[in-house]
């Protein structure tokens, strides 16, 4: 049976982790390339770094962590931020990442969507929804969340399957840090829709918001980066968690 | 020993390259090349494959000498392969992804799309599934029976003489997700995904 996975992610900046897990026996708590060898060792599932490094002459820091990361970690390896091009997408699979995630690029230009999933395989294609409720429809929001496109997600989800991506991470902008949970009826809309797996996204703060994305949104896998820093979750207990409650999980 | 991991732009490949090396440490040369002369003298070769298993079959094709020099290998001179996902989806006399694709013919049969029970199963297939180990394989050498492995594809292998499947994995049915043909092995699943257990199964391999 397949099991629903648990993807922590690392928000990287200029090659350093901005929150990270806070183990007193880290020798560098901001080191991407450890923290993310205590998850997979933990148990996760795949590993997601996202990258929000702003400024373009430290972009190339990401590289160096990717391939650092994939000679530790045998676990999947999800790269996202600031991804624009085929030549982005060429240069993070070449430094090991095994899936990358496309979000404003895909709005703004699909063909790469289309063109990279040719070229590189549906199976390492990610396209990243950041999606906000307004009235009664999710819009598409670019640029980390600052710019609402008007798109209206659900369409924009079945857009992006038909051009062949592999899976659709899907992130509430309204639950983003707030810790009160994923939205359930965005997430149980759009894997409702599409028949491509959903990855949840945005929100979690406790163990049964993981529990609702897959039960209540139907979602394949769960996302999620603060309760996995600071130690206060670790990736084995939200799986017991998880199993506890009935939900296939690898253990 | 050289393990050779044939390079023919079958995509990407450093996951695989990275944990064969990791397996292999010091003792045993790892060779990443399309290189004729050396895939004939290594020792054992590794046949990677993401993508489609057209784009996969044109690739090899589009390396003048490369399907020949792996049949001498794998067929004539019964020297250890192993394929991994499309990779092993290619020992196939044919492939249904994209278009009617003729694939390696190594072990009868064909290649094509998983059935989604009208959306009932999500496509691709991916993710942790356990394996069901149908028939002892070399390269299961202390692996348990329903271990998880890492899986990514919307095909799936259906090879004509079952004999030759070591293990299944369930998802709308049994797929074929091992087999062993004398010298030839092939996983649709990724070893080099599957943390420990994987890099197990890698040095298994190695050690044939």
């Amino acid at each position: 049976m397949l099991k629903n996975r648990i993807i922590p992610c690392l928000d990287v900046k200029n090659g350093r982790v901005v929150k990270g897990i806070n183990f007193v026996d880290l020798q560098d708590a901001g080191d991407p390339v450890e923290q993310a060898k205590i998850y997979s060792d933990g148990g996760a599932d795949e590993i997601c770094f996202l990258d929000i490094t702003a400024s373009n002459e430290n972009r190339d820091t990401i590289y160096d962590v990717v391939e650092k990361t994939s000679k530790k970690c045998f676990v999947p390896l999800t790269v996202g931020g600031g991804v624009r091009s085929i030549e982005d997408i060429n240069k993070l699979l070449n430094c090991g990442a095994d899936k990358v995630s496309i979000n404003t690029a895909a709005v703004q230009n699909p063909e790469v969507v289309e063109e990279s999933s040719k070229k590189f395989g549906s199976q390492c294609i990610v396209v990243a929804i950041d999606a906000k409720k307004n009235g009664d429809k999710w819009e598409i929001f670019t640029h980390g969340g600052r710019n609402n496109t008007g798109i209206d997600a659900i369409e924009f989800a079945k857009k992006m399957e038909a051009s062949g991506a592999g899976e659709l991470l899907v992130t509430s902008m309204d639950r983003d840090g707030t810790q009160v949970g994923y939205d359930i009826e965005l997430m149980a809309k759009i894997s409702s829709m599409i028949n491509i797996p959903v990855i949840a996204s945005g929100g979690v703060g406790n163990l049964d918001h993981l529990v609702d994305g897959i039960k209540l949104g139907n979602a394949s896998a769960v996302l999620a980066a603060s309760i996995f820093h600071y130690s206060k979750y670790s990736v084995k207990e939200a799986k017991e968690y998880l199993d506890s409650k009935g939900i296939p999980v690898r253990i | 020993m050289n393990v050779t991991i044939v390079d023919y732009n079958s995509g990407n490949i450093s996951s695989v390259i990275n944990s064969f090396k990791e397996v292999a440490k010091d003792k045993v040369n790892i060779e990443v090349t399309s290189d004729l002369n050396k895939i004939k003298s290594s020792d054992k070769v590794v046949l990677p494959g993401q993508g489609s298993f057209k784009s996969c079959v044109d690739a090899l094709s589009n390396i003048s000498g490369l399907v020949d020099t792996l049949n001498e290998f794998a067929i004539n001179n019964k020297k250890p392969l192993l394929g991994i996902c499309v990779g092993l989806q290619m020992f196939a006399d044919v492939g249904f992804e994209e278009t009617e694709t003729k694939g390696l013919g190594w072990i009868s049969g064909k290649v094509s799309k998983i059935d989604n029970k009208n959306g009932k199963y999500k496509l691709p297939h991916i993710g942790w599934n356990q394996i069901n180990i149908i028939q002892e394989s070399k390269i299961f050498k202390d692996i348990e029976n329903n271990s998880h492995m890492y899986f990514v594809h919307s095909y799936e292998f259906v090879p004509e003489d079952k004999n030759v499947v070591s293990a299944t994995t369930d998802y709308s049915s049994n797929i074929v997700c091992s087999v062993e043909k004398e010298n030839i092995f092939g996983t649709q699943f990724h070893p080099e995904k599957s943390d420990k257990i994987g890099l197990k199964i890698i040095d298994n391999f190695i050690n044939l």
